[in-house]
């Protein structure tokens, strides 16, 4: 077990090497001229376009560039910010906890309530709740999440009902202590994230269910209670913390529609700031963490499944 | 129907003797209701995209009133944020964006099983390669790889397709390669190998046709994320650029005055949103007459 998990571990460094190198491959290396993409119209003047290449080390060769750009990447100097000349982790700092403080909020009220539907879905298995339940998860999957929130805006903050907010008003410092202008952002993240969560529950709770050590404790005639509580539920989570795990990943890439749409201050909004005022070192920044984060919580559901696979678990002690 | 089953009656399917067929993959589905559900709503928003341009009644970017306003004469549902009329603007919005995900889709699904099938039935370095190439893909959201590319390089509908088409395709790889593996060991397949068949025509003539359902139930996946992805991207300005009308876009831009014209918002939102259900139903339907359990999106 300890050799499995060690071969993900290097192998998830092999992956964060190759994504550094795709990012820095899609901003730098291209044969586009990068200082002329950022100044644009402004790119006429010559002494500013050789400034600015001076300024990201485009007059070296490539792989020095890349060198000097990795070499700042790990001791998380990511350069200085194009627009206001601010270095891009103090400027990356707030919104990073902005947006982690989004993510764990979604985390800890979604995941418990997608498995209780879930799980109750498996115990009324083929029941009117467990078809719907089954139904809505299929519709909610399939929408893309910044619509679910146009929805959500749509219904409780301008329709009829006015009670929350449409967006963020407020600075990155200051996240939670505006609780009401949360609720938006995090209502629709749940929707998002719950689907697979209730699919996965119902599934992995449905099987344990029908096990035999189940139908030994039914039969030595435990309280159903019981039954449910001690054995099912318990043998059931395994698989289930995997899929929520990935979802959490997905999470740190979803966040940018959404913190778009509620211009929430947080990672997602500093990239499409960037984007738009062709900030090179910040776009490279936040996608660089925002992979890093994915490949992180791959590394740490591949072993979490791998714990809770007892024939791994077992067989290589 | 278990996977063993599937895999046995597809087998006979193939068989030099003559195909005994059992009830088609698209006859199964189409007894589930979801399935029919699934038609009726895609059917209707793909009818909007389609036959919208020819019904509209005022050019997509020609001025009908004055900017946001709700009743302007002679528009059926206002203006909106510089005075194009929002019902022809609806009209005309989605078949750009239904093209460029069924497009993107289909070379996804095209590439990915191409790929999937030489990894999975040649089980060499080609198939480390692929895979391996593959997991390394995987490693970037979707969404935020395309923005990186389009960032830099510019948002462009051929360079759009091609970021969506490379990104179903490693996921698809993953399945075809899983779905081939089950059946390179049947003994159609070996016989072929015995009597000295090409390695291509195998591929080609007796492995492809026994994984039809599960990609066609990958394409239906796939159709569902790349209209929702391409629709994310224009909803964030790096889709289709002004003065195009495109759903993703109509929502970015009429967002901020959502309180005075809904509509500019509700239409396209509505449409994305039974357009993708549409699609999921469909493919949902599809997934349980295949292999009989749930696989639709997960993200």
């Amino acid at each position: 077990m300890l050799r499995l998990i060690l071969y993900r571990l290097f192998y998830g460094l092999l992956t964060l090497f190759v994504v550094s190198l795709v990012v820095f491959a899609a901003t730098q290396a291209l044969p586009s001229d990068p200082a002329q993409a950022i100044l644009g119209r402004e790119a006429a003047d010559p002494a500013r376009l050789e400034a600015l290449r001076r300024e990201l080390n485009l007059d070296q060769p490539l792989a020095l560039q890349y060198w000097s750009w990795l070499s700042g990447v790990l001791v998380l100097d990511f350069g200085t910010s194009l627009s206001g000349g601010m270095p891009v982790s103090e400027l990356l700092g707030p919104r990073i906890q902005a947006s982690l403080s989004l993510m764990l909020i979604t985390a800890v009220i979604a995941a418990p309530i997608a498995m209780a539907i879930g799980a109750f879905a498996a115990l009324r298995r083929d029941r009117r709740f467990d078809h719907s339940s089954s139904m809505v998860t299929l519709v909610l999957a399939a929408v893309p999440e910044f619509a679910v929130g146009i929805v959500a805006i749509l219904l409780l903050s301008t329709g009829g009902l006015k009670l929350l907010p449409a967006v963020y008003a407020g600075s990155s410092t200051e996240v939670l202590s505006n609780p009401d202008q949360l609720v938006l952002p995090v209502l629709t993240l749940a929707i998002a994230v719950s689907p697979p969560i209730i699919r996965m529950m119902r599934a992995s709770m449905i099987e344990v269910l029908e096990s035999e050590y189940v139908q030994q404790a039914r039969l030595k005639g435990l309280p159903e209670r019981t039954v449910i509580w001690r054995h099912a539920a318990p043998n059931a989570i395994g698989p289930v913390a995997q899929v929520i795990a990935l979802q959490l990943g997905w999470l740190a890439g979803g966040v940018v529609a959404i913190e778009f749409l509620f211009n929430f201050p947080g990672i997602g909004k500093a990239l499409m700031d960037a984007i738009e005022a062709r900030n090179l070192p910040v776009i490279q920044a936040v996608t660089l963490l925002i992979a890093a984060v994915y490949v992180l919580v791959n590394l740490v559901a591949d072993v979490v499944g791998l714990a809770a696979n007892p024939k791994v678990r077992v067989s290589s002690r | 129907m278990s996977t063993a089953d599937t895999a046995r009656t597809g087998g006979t399917a193939t068989a030099p003797a003559g195909p005994v067929r059992r009830p088609g993959l698209l006859r199964t589905a189409w007894r589930y209701h979801r399935t029919k559900i699934g038609v009726v709503l895609a059917g209707a928003v793909l009818l909007v995209a389609v036959a919208g341009p020819f019904l509209s009644p005022f050019s997509p970017t020609e001025m009908a009133g004055l900017p946001n306003s709700a009743d302007a004469e002679g528009t059926l549902l206002g203006t909106d944020e510089v005075g194009r009329d929002v019902f022809s603007r609806f009209l005309h919005g989605g078949y750009t964006l239904v093209s460029i995900a069924v497009l993107s889709a289909l070379a996804g699904v095209v590439g990915g099983a191409v790929l999937g099938l030489v990894a999975g039935y040649l089980r060499n370095w080609a198939d480390e390669l692929i895979m391996r190439t593959n997991d390394m893909l995987l490693a970037f959201p979707q969404l935020v790889l395309a923005l990186l590319l389009l960032s830099i390089l510019g948002p462009q509908v051929w360079l759009i397709v091609v970021i969506i088409a490379l990104s179903h395709a490693n996921r698809v790889a993953r399945v075809t390669r899983e779905a081939t593996l089950k059946v390179v060991e049947q003994d159609f397949v070996k016989s072929a190998e015995a009597i000295g068949v090409p390695r291509w025509r195998i591929m080609a003539a007796e492995i492809l046709p026994n994984i039809t359902s599960p990609l066609l139930v990958e394409l239906g996946l796939r159709i569902t994320y790349s209209v929702g992805t391409i629709a994310t991207l224009s909803f964030l300005g790096m889709g289709l650029q002004p003065p195009t009308a495109d759903w993703g876009l109509m929502i970015n831009e009429g967002r901020t005055a959502i309180t005075i014209q809904p509509w500019a918002v509700v239409l396209p939102v509505a449409a994305v949103a039974v357009l993708t259900i549409g699609a999921n139903l469909i493919t949902d339907g599809l997934s349980r007459a295949s292999i009989g359990i749930d696989r639709g999106v997960e993200k």
